[in-house]
């Protein structure tokens, strides 16, 4: 996916952001997190803060956070061009994220990724492909907005995205028989409690 | 193989209660005052004698790294910064500690807070890990609750704050000044060194970053003393070690382990051994991402640790070992690996910006062939061209993997181009 | 001093310094693009890695590592050499080979270095990486594909212009230097990131495609847009004045000038007065010298010295407004004034109206305050060196007078006299900050002075100083910031009236009265010209501005590039501007058409070269003998203690842009003008 480095004109014109009350208090709460004058560190959560409200980040959110923070509208829009999570185009309701980095690629995320695009319609599903996720042992892993599902193939991810479909929510983790990370078929330390 | 009494992560599956009652029961926050009663110098003398060396990947020893704090608060505040920004391809150990195990690991984070003397900690947990930075919040408000964090915390006297701070998806992020970059609410862009962060870290403050690992077991190694986890492994690399599974086993994991046990020993016990059993072995890269492979006639008999893989010049790097059978196609495995390192460069430096581009479309041919032999040779040369001329080491982590390749399989990757060249002049 | 060795020769160096910065010292030249002496150092390119020994088996950035005590450093080893090739080859890979239709060619760093560490040929067979290229208003032009990240561009902006809207979005191969919202960048100082862009990302827009830099003379002289005396040098080809380049002065501007400095070049091709005009009928007719001069001479025959005045525009050379004064002196005339927008300065004691502390003094103030002055308007680049002393930190900044955005924060006590005099009488918490200070800055702006009750307020700003004890043998912080080139040169002439004499609101009047019959008009054009009345207007000068639409004998002159020149900024500097062309057609040097006017006059005055005139400016006052330095300002009694109004301080500089002959005439600076209204709109 191409990098998004300057204002997209290809999405809808949001004329206004403004923080709700309550994500307002979360932001202010962010940013007394850091020493006073440092209120810029808080930069990412006050961002994903108006992510979440607004389900992605239009011009106005970055410059709403950008006042809020006393920062630069540039500083906040080089942020959030850096970092992949934030997302620039209005995208679905469920976020699909799929690893494709080596340990997952070994273990099939190519086919997971096939069903995720299949199912991509931009407004149930938008698919990403992302760079490691950090749950290599549990590979193929896709991250479902926050929610990571685990060792996938293409009958589980359908699974899952059939339940989502239903507007369930299914069991985040492993979508086989195991413990987290540990072994399939039951650890093989920590067993003498 | 380790025995579970010599196991640190207890609840590193889950399996238990990961908030503060079942973590006291499993022995975290347990007399930690105790610890700290030794004061600073007491701490990072027994961190020295334990021999544990920064499990977050270039396995510096912690404590010499916790001793290059200032001896003193002067005008400038302290501070702990723990690097939780886990993202090497093949590694997902922090991640079971950070939502399994969160009590020993804050615990830790007091530890070593109070031994280099700062009063106030920031966590970088990856963005990603949504769920895992929401067990550490809740841990931490327990701690705070029960006195263990906080004004005077533990009873020490000494005040101690922890927050999270969450990313946003950048690798480079896990690169301790380009995460100071972050936290200090910028793009993550690693910082020219000197000044090192002991001197001038976050906000310019003497700063230590130190992976969640590294912390998480000095608890326990100050409970149990320097000595029992010096018994533990080899001399230079002592102490047990999350690994990380991957790949073409029967059985992907995480697991603790002694230090410098046998890579086969590693796969075959806890891994359920390679799929197609241990002669369908192709290769392993033995340490995340960023270590050069090793094929499998090394793989035989190497061992897991810091010395022993160097001298294979391959790391331990993050302990993340990651399998791949002789079904692989190891270029496109290399190839998938350099295209992640263009994606995750920060763009700030020329060799890394340029050369990890280059490096990943120059793959992209080699993968089917598209190239000619001189080409292995010139990508060599690129790799060695961006090697140890970058800011940071990311530049390194991109150029090695590709080196590995070259050095173990390149008949492979000339097998390929002839084969096109040969299919080409058929057609 | 730390010991080095550098390619095994041993010196001492000063402590501090960077590894680059001693090579420098040593006579080695490193390469590099992201380094840059006036900003923060970046160490990105990785072009200036050197071998450092005791230290790492890999090559260090030179231009961030400081030196150490018997530090050995390598230049020329095979380890440098092959890392230098190593990031040029990263650099072209992507780089266009476009130089042959880009402007940047032939003095392009990265064309430069590629000589000596290129290859001949590339190992890159992929596609190279296309960018779109970036609006970042009339003056900058962007080619994003030759941009190779160095950030200078964006540095520049955040630190020294002091505006933050330049950054680099994205990131690895992706990342591009963007204001990320499509504008034109809200500075005065957008030309110097042409400068200082390595290659031709950032090129010049209103001089592209329009000439070589191995094309053109090269002049170095002094600027007129301000009164600040940026040291520039003008390019030419043939008669044409192709573009203007700062020239290196830490004490005046560094290597920055404003855009008006530069871009305004385009209006010296329009609307100039090449030949002399006589009133005729009503209408300004083309006439030769003679007729000129004759028309001059039937009127002032006869006619009584006292019914004469002169004014003298913002922008004229020292010498041409001494021969000025001498022939209204000759003509009997006291009326004489170089201060066409009535500031409320005298000539004699010199410390009441230069810039005493000096631009580098801004340096050393640590509390400043800016009395009806705008500075960004009125002298960006001073501003930019306001920037950077608050950005060095332990500065207290605080204004009276026009509410603007400086580029750094100020502390606005107020916005007119009162708020001044609530100062010097202890009312306000900022004298306390400003006692406390050990060189406390006073800029007194035109916005203070030139109105009405500006004599009183110099008073004010005079006792404040003396409360202050800011002016004394090691510091004087009483500093004036003026707006026109030309005044403080005016003033050192002492073009004020004389015994008897009228200042420009005297003549103005006079001319209404009818007391006035003849005005003469040096380059003047900021005047009310309505307000001459009946009389007799010569307009010597080179523009069909103001002046000239009024007048009724005009007398085409010569504009700051076409004469030599001397000018004195705002400090009390003395400095020579030189010819770098011709002026147009019949058009002459002014003090050479006032030499020839005056012997048709049958006043002739005593000179009759430029060194002659030269000698005269000495005599007439002696602080034109010393050439680019500062000749310090005596103190003394000025100003006039008396009541002040109400009304605040206004800024004589509305639009930046224009605020000259030149300016007005130039299609820049209205597609400038125009671009921030716009950026202004959208706010």
């Amino acid at each position: 996916m191409a990098m998004i480095t300057a204002d997209p004109k290809d999405v809808p014109k949001v004329e206004h952001f403004a923080f709700t009350p309550e994500y307002l208090a979360k932001a202010k709460a962010l940013v007394a997190n850091y020493p006073p004058g440092r209120q810029a560190s808080a930069v990412i959560a006050v961002l994903d803060l108006a992510q979440r409200q607004q389900g992605w980040l239009p011009r106005v959110a970055m410059d709403e956070v950008a006042k809020l923070l006393d920062m630069a509208p540039i500083r906040v829009y080089e942020i959030a061009t850096f970092y992949t999570m934030f997302q620039l185009k209005p995208r679905g309701k469920y976020l699909l994220q799929v690893c494709t980095t080596t340990p997952c690629w070994l273990r099939g995320s190519e086919a997971v990724m096939k069903a995720c695009q299949h199912a991509a319609d931009g407004e149930t599903f938008s698919v990403q492909e992302v760079e490691c996720l950090g749950g290599c042992v549990n590979a193929p892993v896709v991250q479902i907005n926050d929610d990571f599902y685990e060792d996938l193939d293409e009958a589980s991810i359908n699974k899952v995205l059939d339940a989502f479909r239903r507007g369930e929510t299914p069991k985040p983790g492993p979508q086989v028989d195991r413990q987290t990370s540990a072994p399939v078929g039951g650890a093989t330390t920590l067993r003498s409690e | 193989m380790l025995s579970d009494k010599d196991r640190i992560f207890t609840n590193l599956y889950g399996a238990h209660d990961w908030h503060l009652a079942g973590a006291r029961a499993r022995g975290a926050w347990d007399n930690t005052k105790a610890i700290l009663d030794r004061g600073p110098d007491g701490i990072i003398d027994e961190m020295k004698k334990s021999g544990l060396r920064g499990r977050g990947g270039a396995g510096f020893p912690t404590g010499l790294k916790w001793s290059f704090m200032p001896k003193e608060v002067k005008d400038r505040p302290h501070y702990l910064i723990v690097n939780a920004d886990e993202s090497e391809p093949g590694t997902c150990k922090d991640r079971d500690i950070l939502r399994h195990d969160p009590h020993l690991f804050i615990e830790g984070c007091l530890v070593a807070g109070f031994a280099m003397r700062a009063n106030a900690g920031y966590i970088y947990v990856r963005g990603e890990f949504y769920n895992e930075a929401q067990n550490l919040i809740a841990a931490i408000r327990e701690a705070y609750e029960a006195g263990l964090l906080g004004k005077n915390a533990c009873g020490s006297g000494w005040d101690f704050d922890l927050y999270v701070h969450r990313g946003a998806g950048a690798y480079i992020c896990g690169e301790e000044t380009a995460l100071l970059e972050s936290l200090e609410g910028k793009k993550g862009m690693p910082r020219l060194k000197p000044p090192f962060p002991a001197g001038a870290g976050l906000y310019g403050c003497p700063s230590t970053v130190n992976n969640v690992e590294s912390i998480a077991v000095a608890p326990t190694i100050l409970r149990r003393g320097a000595a029992w986890f010096a018994g533990i492994g080899r001399p230079n690399n002592t102490g047990t070690k999350l690994f990380c599974i991957s790949g073409h086993v029967n059985k992907p994991c995480n697991v603790e382990e002694e230090m410098g046990i046998p890579l086969r020993e590693l796969i075959d016990r806890h891994a359920g051994g390679v799929r197609g059993g241990w002669d369908n072995l192709l290769a392993v890269i033995p340490g995340g991402a960023s270590v050069p492979l090793l094929p499998k006639s090394i793989c035989d008999t190497v061992l897991m640790d810091f010395d022993s893989l160097r001298d294979q010049k391959s790391g331990l790097g993050t302990a993340a070992v990651i399998v791949m059978d002789k079904s692989t196609d190891l270029v496109k495995a290399i190839a998938r690996l350099s295209y992640f390192y263009k994606h995750e460069s920060c763009g700030q430096c020329t060799p890394c910006r340029e050369g990890t581009g280059w490096m990943w479309r120059v793959m992209e041919r080699m993968v089917t062939g598209n190239a000619r032999i001189e080409e292995i040779d010139a990508l060599e040369e690129v790799t060695r061209q961006v090697e140890g001329h970058t800011i940071c080491a990311l530049g390194d982590a991109a150029a090695w993997p590709i080196q590995g390749l070259i050095r173990h399989f390149r008949p492979e990757m000339e097998r390929r181009i002839r084969a096109r060249t040969e299919k080409l002049a058929a057609e | 001093m730390p010991k080095v060795k550098i390619d095994g020769v041993e010196m001492e160096v000063p402590a501090g310094i960077t590894v680059l910065q001693a090579c420098e010292l040593a006579g080695i030249e490193i390469p590099r693009f992201c380094y840059h002496e006036r900003l923060s150092i970046a160490g990105n390119c990785r072009m200036c890695l050197v071998e450092i020994k005791p230290g790492p088996p890999k090559p260090q950035a030179s231009c961030a590592l400081p030196v150490a005590d018997k530090q050995e450093i390598f230049t020329q080893t095979p380890m440098v050499q092959k890392a230098r090739n190593g990031v040029m080859e990263f650099l072209l890979i992507n780089h266009p080979l476009d130089c042959p239709i880009c402007d940047q060619g032939g003095e392009c760093d990265l064309q430069d270095q590629a000589m000596g560490y290129g290859f001949d040929r590339s190992r890159f067979h992929e596609n190279k990486r296309a960018v779109p290229d970036k609006e970042l208003g009339p003056l900058v032009k962007t080619s994003m594909n030759r941009c190779i990240h160095c950030t200078r561009c964006i540095r520049f902006a955040t630190e020294v212009a002091g505006v933050e809207e330049l950054g680099a979005t994205g990131r690895g191969e992706s990342m591009e230097v963007t204001t990320y919202v499509e504008h034109a960048l809200s500075t005065e100082l957008a030309g110097n990131l042409v400068d200082l862009c390595p290659v031709g990302a950032l090129t010049s827009k209103p001089y592209a495609f329009e000439a070589r830099s191995w094309e053109l003379s090269k002049t170095e002289s002094v600027d007129v847009m301000d009164a600040l005396g940026s040291n520039i040098r003008i390019d030419t080809r043939g008669a044409q004045v192709m573009r203007v380049l700062p020239r290196l002065n830490d004490e005046v501007n560094e290597e920055w000038i404003s855009d008006k400095t530069r871009h305004a070049i385009d209006g010296l091709r329009h609307q100039r007065l090449d030949r002399p005009y006589v009133r005729r009928g009503g209408k300004l007719v083309e006439a030769t010298w003679d007729e000129a001069f004759g028309a001059i001479e039937a009127k002032l025959k006869g006619l009584d010295g006292t019914k004469v005045a002169a004014i003298t525009g913002d922008q004229c050379d020292a010498e041409s407004m001494v021969a000025l004064k001498d022939l209204m002196t000759a003509l009997g005339s006291p009326s004489v004034d170089c201060r066409q927008d009535g500031a409320k300065l005298e000539a004699g004691v010199r410390g009441s109206y230069i810039f005493n502390a000096g631009v580098h003094g801004i340096d050393k103030a640590d509390a400043i305050l800016l009395i009806g002055s705008d500075p960004r308007r009125e002298s960006p680049v001073l501003n930019a060196r306001l920037r950077k002393r608050y950005l060095s930190g332990h500065c207290v900044i605080a204004t009276i007078g026009p509410a603007a955005d400086l580029t750094y924060p100020a502390e606005r006590l107020g916005a007119g006299p009162a708020t001044l005099r609530d100062l010097v009488d202890g009312k306000l918490g900022f004298l306390e900050k400003l006692k406390a200070a050990k060189h406390p800055l006073i800029v007194v702006g035109m916005g203070a002075l030139a109105r009405a009750d500006g004599a009183a307020v110099l008073a004010l700003a005079r006792d404040l100083a003396e409360q202050l004890k800011a002016v004394r043998a090691d510091w004087n912080g009483f500093a004036v910031l003026h707006t026109a080139a030309a005044r403080v040169a005016g003033l050192d002439l002492g073009l004020v009236p004389g015994e008897g004499g009228r200042d420009v609101a005297g003549i103005l009047a006079g001319c209404e009265k009818r007391e006035i019959d003849v005005v003469y008009l040096l380059a003047a054009d900021e005047l009310d010209m309505g307000r001459l009345g009946k009389a007799f207007v010569i307009y010597q000068g080179h523009h069909g501005d103001a002046g000239a639409h009024r007048a009724d004998v005009v007398l085409p002159g010569a504009a700051y590039t076409e004469k030599p020149g001397t000018y004195v900024n705002t400090e009390g500097r003395v400095q020579l501007g030189q010819r770098a062309g011709y002026p147009p057609g019949d058009a002459r040097q002014d003090w050479a058409v006032l030499r020839a006017l005056s012997e048709r006059l049958e006043k002739t005055l005593p000179y009759d070269s430029l060194e002659q005139v030269r000698a005269r400016l000495v005599a007439v006052n002696p602080s034109f003998a010393v050439l680019d330095r500062q000749a310090a300002g005596a103190w003394g009694e000025f100003g006039k203690g008396g009541a002040v109004s109400d009304a605040p301080f206004v800024s004589p500089v509305a639009n930046f842009y224009m605020t000259c002959p030149i300016s007005r005439a130039s299609r820049t600076m209205a597609d400038c003008t125009a671009s921030r209204v716009q950026l202004m709109a959208a706010e």
